[in-house]
Protein backbone atom coordinates (compact mmCIF):
# COMPACT_ATOMS: atom_id res chain seq x y z
CA UNK A 1 0.00 0.00 0.00
CA UNK A 2 1.30 3.37 -0.99
CA UNK A 3 1.17 5.13 2.37
CA UNK A 4 2.67 2.27 4.36
CA UNK A 5 4.60 3.49 7.39
CA UNK A 6 3.63 7.15 7.02
CA UNK A 7 2.11 9.05 9.93
CA UNK A 8 -0.89 11.18 9.02
CA UNK A 9 -2.72 13.79 11.08
CA UNK A 10 -6.29 14.65 10.13
CA UNK A 11 -8.00 17.41 12.09
CA UNK A 12 -11.75 17.27 12.60
CA UNK A 13 -11.92 13.54 11.89
CA UNK A 14 -14.89 12.44 13.98
CA UNK A 15 -17.44 12.81 11.19
CA UNK A 16 -18.14 14.02 7.67
CA UNK A 17 -15.32 14.62 5.23
CA UNK A 18 -12.60 14.33 7.90
CA UNK A 19 -13.77 10.87 8.97
CA UNK A 20 -13.79 9.68 5.35
CA UNK A 21 -10.28 11.05 4.79
CA UNK A 22 -8.92 9.41 7.95
CA UNK A 23 -10.45 6.06 6.98
CA UNK A 24 -9.12 6.21 3.44
CA UNK A 25 -5.56 7.14 4.44
CA UNK A 26 -5.64 4.32 6.99
CA UNK A 27 -6.89 1.90 4.33
CA UNK A 28 -3.83 2.83 2.27
CA UNK A 29 -1.50 1.88 5.08
CA UNK A 30 -0.89 5.16 6.92
CA UNK A 31 -0.97 5.37 10.69
CA UNK A 32 -3.63 8.01 11.08
CA UNK A 33 -4.23 10.26 14.06
CA UNK A 34 -7.63 11.88 13.85
CA UNK A 35 -8.59 14.75 16.10
CA UNK A 36 -11.90 15.80 17.61
CA UNK A 37 -12.85 18.58 20.00
CA UNK A 38 -14.48 16.19 22.49
CA UNK A 39 -13.24 13.12 24.34
CA UNK A 40 -16.22 11.15 23.06
CA UNK A 41 -15.35 12.11 19.50
CA UNK A 42 -11.71 11.13 19.98
CA UNK A 43 -12.76 7.77 21.39
CA UNK A 44 -14.96 7.09 18.37
CA UNK A 45 -12.00 7.84 16.12
CA UNK A 46 -9.75 5.52 18.12
CA UNK A 47 -12.25 2.70 17.61
CA UNK A 48 -12.06 3.18 13.85
CA UNK A 49 -8.30 3.69 13.53
CA UNK A 50 -6.61 1.61 16.20
CA UNK A 51 -6.57 -1.56 14.07
CA UNK A 52 -4.30 0.21 11.58
CA UNK A 53 -1.97 1.67 14.22
CA UNK A 54 -3.67 5.04 14.51
CA UNK A 55 -5.80 6.70 17.17
CA UNK A 56 -8.04 9.60 18.03
CA UNK A 57 -6.93 12.58 20.09
CA UNK A 58 -8.68 15.55 21.61
CA UNK A 59 -7.48 18.75 19.99
CA UNK A 60 -8.71 22.31 20.06
CA UNK A 61 -7.06 23.72 16.93
CA UNK A 62 -7.57 27.26 18.27
CA UNK A 63 -5.43 26.61 21.34
CA UNK A 64 -1.72 26.97 20.58
CA UNK A 65 -0.66 24.88 23.57
CA UNK A 66 -3.06 22.09 22.72
CA UNK A 67 -1.68 22.00 19.17
CA UNK A 68 1.96 21.93 20.32
CA UNK A 69 1.37 19.18 22.87
CA UNK A 70 -0.69 16.96 20.55
CA UNK A 71 1.88 17.21 17.75
CA UNK A 72 4.68 16.40 20.22
CA UNK A 73 2.69 13.45 21.59
CA UNK A 74 2.16 12.00 18.13
CA UNK A 75 5.86 12.37 17.37
CA UNK A 76 6.93 10.48 20.48
CA UNK A 77 4.18 7.83 20.40
CA UNK A 78 3.96 7.07 16.68
CA UNK A 79 6.49 9.18 14.79
CA UNK A 80 6.75 12.55 13.06
CA UNK A 81 3.70 13.62 11.05
CA UNK A 82 4.54 13.73 7.36
CA UNK A 83 0.99 13.84 6.00
CA UNK A 84 -1.13 16.65 7.39
CA UNK A 85 -4.74 17.18 6.44
CA UNK A 86 -6.14 20.42 7.81
CA UNK A 87 -9.80 19.59 7.68
CA UNK A 88 -11.35 20.99 10.87
CA UNK A 89 -13.71 23.80 10.06
CA UNK A 90 -16.84 25.54 11.23
CA UNK A 91 -19.54 27.79 9.82
CA UNK A 92 -21.27 30.68 11.55
CA UNK A 93 -23.37 32.06 8.74
CA UNK A 94 -24.91 35.48 8.70
CA UNK A 95 -25.31 38.28 6.24
CA UNK A 96 -22.53 40.76 6.78
CA UNK A 97 -24.81 43.55 7.99
CA UNK A 98 -25.92 41.31 10.83
CA UNK A 99 -22.65 39.55 11.49
CA UNK A 100 -21.26 39.73 15.02
CA UNK A 101 -17.55 40.16 15.66
CA UNK A 102 -17.67 36.86 17.45
CA UNK A 103 -19.05 35.05 14.40
CA UNK A 104 -16.28 36.52 12.28
CA UNK A 105 -13.51 35.84 14.81
CA UNK A 106 -14.52 32.25 15.60
CA UNK A 107 -14.61 31.25 11.95
CA UNK A 108 -11.29 32.97 11.16
CA UNK A 109 -9.68 31.40 14.20
CA UNK A 110 -10.81 27.82 13.47
CA UNK A 111 -10.66 27.81 9.68
CA UNK A 112 -7.62 29.96 8.97
CA UNK A 113 -5.42 30.70 11.99
CA UNK A 114 -5.54 27.07 13.06
CA UNK A 115 -4.28 25.97 9.63
CA UNK A 116 -1.26 28.23 10.11
CA UNK A 117 -0.71 26.90 13.62
CA UNK A 118 -1.05 23.17 13.02
CA UNK A 119 0.97 23.34 9.81
CA UNK A 120 3.80 25.20 11.50
CA UNK A 121 3.90 22.63 14.27
CA UNK A 122 4.26 19.78 11.78
CA UNK A 123 6.75 21.37 9.38
CA UNK A 124 9.82 20.62 11.42
CA UNK A 125 9.28 16.88 11.11
CA UNK A 126 8.59 17.16 7.40
CA UNK A 127 11.68 19.22 6.60
CA UNK A 128 13.80 16.74 8.52
CA UNK A 129 12.21 13.84 6.69
CA UNK A 130 12.73 15.64 3.40
CA UNK A 131 9.21 14.56 2.49
CA UNK A 132 5.80 15.87 3.34
CA UNK A 133 2.24 16.34 2.22
CA UNK A 134 0.09 19.18 3.44
CA UNK A 135 -3.49 19.06 2.23
CA UNK A 136 -5.86 21.81 3.26
CA UNK A 137 -9.59 21.35 2.92
CA UNK A 138 -11.16 24.50 1.61
CA UNK A 139 -14.53 25.01 -0.05
CA UNK A 140 -16.03 25.93 -3.39
CA UNK A 141 -17.45 28.93 -1.54
CA UNK A 142 -13.91 30.32 -1.24
CA UNK A 143 -13.85 30.68 -5.02
CA UNK A 144 -17.44 31.45 -6.01
CA UNK A 145 -18.77 33.20 -2.89
CA UNK A 146 -22.08 32.60 -1.17
CA UNK A 147 -24.48 35.02 0.47
CA UNK A 148 -24.36 34.70 4.24
CA UNK A 149 -20.89 33.20 4.30
CA UNK A 150 -18.53 36.16 3.98
CA UNK A 151 -16.58 34.99 7.03
CA UNK A 152 -16.41 31.36 5.88
CA UNK A 153 -15.50 32.15 2.29
CA UNK A 154 -12.82 34.64 3.38
CA UNK A 155 -11.12 31.92 5.40
CA UNK A 156 -11.41 29.35 2.63
CA UNK A 157 -9.93 31.72 0.03
CA UNK A 158 -7.28 32.56 2.63
CA UNK A 159 -6.33 28.90 3.00
CA UNK A 160 -5.76 28.61 -0.75
CA UNK A 161 -3.43 31.62 -0.72
CA UNK A 162 -1.63 30.28 2.32
CA UNK A 163 -1.12 26.96 0.53
CA UNK A 164 0.38 28.57 -2.56
CA UNK A 165 2.88 30.63 -0.56
CA UNK A 166 3.89 27.72 1.61
CA UNK A 167 4.24 25.50 -1.46
CA UNK A 168 6.84 27.98 -2.75
CA UNK A 169 8.65 28.01 0.60
CA UNK A 170 9.03 24.30 1.21
CA UNK A 171 9.06 22.78 -2.28
CA UNK A 172 12.83 22.33 -2.11
CA UNK A 173 12.29 19.86 0.73
CA UNK A 174 9.95 17.64 -1.30
CA UNK A 175 6.97 18.90 0.67
CA UNK A 176 3.85 19.56 -1.37
CA UNK A 177 1.05 21.86 -0.24
CA UNK A 178 -2.34 21.69 -1.89
CA UNK A 179 -5.93 22.66 -1.32
CA UNK A 180 -8.95 20.49 -1.96
CA UNK A 181 -12.13 22.50 -2.40
CA UNK A 182 -15.28 20.41 -1.92
CA UNK A 183 -18.60 21.57 -3.28
CA UNK A 184 -21.89 20.48 -1.79
CA UNK A 185 -21.10 17.29 0.14
CA UNK A 186 -23.57 15.22 2.13
CA UNK A 187 -22.42 15.91 5.71
CA UNK A 188 -23.78 17.35 8.95
CA UNK A 189 -22.46 20.75 7.86
CA UNK A 190 -24.72 20.85 4.81
CA UNK A 191 -27.71 19.13 6.46
CA UNK A 192 -28.46 22.34 8.36
CA UNK A 193 -29.07 24.28 5.16
CA UNK A 194 -32.73 25.19 4.61
CA UNK A 195 -34.53 23.18 1.89
CA UNK A 196 -34.93 26.25 -0.27
CA UNK A 197 -31.20 26.93 -0.35
CA UNK A 198 -30.53 23.25 -0.90
CA UNK A 199 -32.77 23.13 -3.95
CA UNK A 200 -31.33 26.31 -5.36
CA UNK A 201 -27.84 24.83 -5.00
CA UNK A 202 -28.82 21.49 -6.54
CA UNK A 203 -30.11 23.18 -9.67
CA UNK A 204 -26.59 24.54 -10.22
CA UNK A 205 -24.84 21.16 -10.00
CA UNK A 206 -24.44 19.50 -13.43
CA UNK A 207 -24.03 16.07 -11.84
CA UNK A 208 -27.36 16.72 -10.08
CA UNK A 209 -26.47 15.14 -6.77
CA UNK A 210 -24.59 15.84 -3.57
CA UNK A 211 -21.01 14.65 -3.31
CA UNK A 212 -20.03 11.88 -0.96
CA UNK A 213 -17.34 12.38 1.70
CA UNK A 214 -15.45 9.46 0.13
CA UNK A 215 -15.21 11.39 -3.12
CA UNK A 216 -13.25 14.11 -1.31
CA UNK A 217 -11.17 11.54 0.55
CA UNK A 218 -10.13 9.93 -2.74
CA UNK A 219 -8.65 13.19 -4.00
CA UNK A 220 -6.85 13.73 -0.70
CA UNK A 221 -5.44 10.20 -0.89
CA UNK A 222 -4.21 10.89 -4.42
CA UNK A 223 -2.37 14.02 -3.26
CA UNK A 224 -0.94 12.18 -0.23
CA UNK A 225 0.46 9.33 -2.27
CA UNK A 226 3.31 9.02 -4.74
CA UNK A 227 0.95 9.50 -7.68
CA UNK A 228 0.29 13.10 -6.60
CA UNK A 229 3.92 13.93 -5.96
CA UNK A 230 4.33 16.56 -8.68
CA UNK A 231 1.19 18.51 -7.79
CA UNK A 232 1.82 21.46 -5.49
CA UNK A 233 0.35 24.89 -4.82
CA UNK A 234 -2.83 23.74 -6.53
CA UNK A 235 -6.50 23.93 -5.62
CA UNK A 236 -8.44 20.90 -6.77
CA UNK A 237 -12.17 21.49 -7.02
CA UNK A 238 -14.42 18.52 -6.32
CA UNK A 239 -17.94 19.78 -6.77
CA UNK A 240 -19.90 17.95 -9.44
CA UNK A 241 -19.36 20.82 -11.84
CA UNK A 242 -21.09 23.45 -9.70
CA UNK A 243 -18.05 25.66 -10.10
CA UNK A 244 -15.50 25.10 -12.84
CA UNK A 245 -12.28 26.86 -11.93
CA UNK B 1 34.66 14.24 22.68
CA UNK B 2 35.33 16.94 20.11
CA UNK B 3 35.20 20.61 21.00
CA UNK B 4 32.07 22.69 20.58
CA UNK B 5 33.74 24.48 17.70
CA UNK B 6 34.40 21.24 15.87
CA UNK B 7 30.89 19.95 16.45
CA UNK B 8 29.32 23.19 15.22
CA UNK B 9 31.49 23.20 12.10
CA UNK B 10 30.64 19.61 11.33
CA UNK B 11 26.91 20.32 11.55
CA UNK B 12 27.19 23.42 9.40
CA UNK B 13 29.10 21.46 6.76
CA UNK B 14 26.53 18.65 6.79
CA UNK B 15 23.47 20.84 6.76
CA UNK B 16 24.63 23.23 4.08
CA UNK B 17 26.45 20.67 1.99
CA UNK B 18 29.79 22.50 2.07
CA UNK B 19 33.31 21.33 2.83
CA UNK B 20 34.36 21.53 6.45
CA UNK B 21 37.46 23.55 5.54
CA UNK B 22 35.21 26.25 4.06
CA UNK B 23 33.37 26.60 7.36
CA UNK B 24 35.52 29.40 8.73
CA UNK B 25 34.51 31.18 11.94
CA UNK B 26 33.72 34.44 10.14
CA UNK B 27 31.73 32.74 7.38
CA UNK B 28 28.17 33.96 6.98
CA UNK B 29 25.68 31.16 6.39
CA UNK B 30 23.79 33.07 3.73
CA UNK B 31 26.48 35.16 2.05
CA UNK B 32 29.48 32.82 2.19
CA UNK B 33 28.02 29.35 2.50
CA UNK B 34 25.04 29.70 0.17
CA UNK B 35 22.28 29.04 2.68
CA UNK B 36 18.72 30.17 1.98
CA UNK B 37 16.33 31.16 4.76
CA UNK B 38 14.95 27.64 5.12
CA UNK B 39 18.50 26.25 5.37
CA UNK B 40 19.22 28.58 8.29
CA UNK B 41 16.10 27.39 10.12
CA UNK B 42 17.11 23.78 9.59
CA UNK B 43 20.64 24.54 10.72
CA UNK B 44 19.32 25.87 14.01
CA UNK B 45 17.15 22.74 14.33
CA UNK B 46 20.24 20.58 13.85
CA UNK B 47 22.19 22.58 16.44
CA UNK B 48 19.30 22.20 18.89
CA UNK B 49 19.45 18.46 18.46
CA UNK B 50 23.21 18.13 18.66
CA UNK B 51 23.41 20.18 21.83
CA UNK B 52 20.07 19.06 23.28
CA UNK B 53 18.74 22.54 23.79
CA UNK B 54 16.04 24.84 22.51
CA UNK B 55 17.08 28.04 20.82
CA UNK B 56 14.28 30.66 20.94
CA UNK B 57 13.33 32.16 17.56
CA UNK B 58 14.48 35.65 18.52
CA UNK B 59 17.94 34.27 19.39
CA UNK B 60 18.04 31.97 16.38
CA UNK B 61 17.59 34.92 14.04
CA UNK B 62 20.80 36.48 15.35
CA UNK B 63 22.90 33.42 14.63
CA UNK B 64 24.12 34.34 11.16
CA UNK B 65 27.74 33.23 11.17
CA UNK B 66 29.71 30.20 12.28
CA UNK B 67 31.31 32.15 15.11
CA UNK B 68 27.96 33.42 16.37
CA UNK B 69 26.71 29.84 16.51
CA UNK B 70 29.80 28.73 18.46
CA UNK B 71 29.41 31.72 20.81
CA UNK B 72 25.75 30.99 21.41
CA UNK B 73 26.42 27.40 22.33
CA UNK B 74 29.37 28.37 24.54
CA UNK B 75 27.40 31.05 26.34
CA UNK B 76 24.27 29.05 26.84
CA UNK B 77 25.48 25.54 27.40
CA UNK B 78 28.96 25.63 28.81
Amino acid sequence: MSLEGKVALVTGASRGIGAAIADMLAAQGAKVVGTATSAAGAEKISERLSASGGCGKVLNVCDAESVASVVAEIQSEIGPVTILVNNAGITKDNILMRMKDEEWDDVVSTNLTAVYRVTKACLRGMTKARWGRIINISSVVGSMGNAGQSNYSATKAGVAGFSRSLAAEVGSRAITVNTVAPGFIDTDMTKVLPDEQREALMSKIPLARLGKPEEIAAVVAFLAGDAGGYVTGETIHVNGGMYMG
Amino acid sequence: MSSIEERVKKIVAEQLGVKEEDVKPEASFVEDLGADSLDTVELVMALEEEFETEIPDEEAEKITTVQLAIDYINNNLA
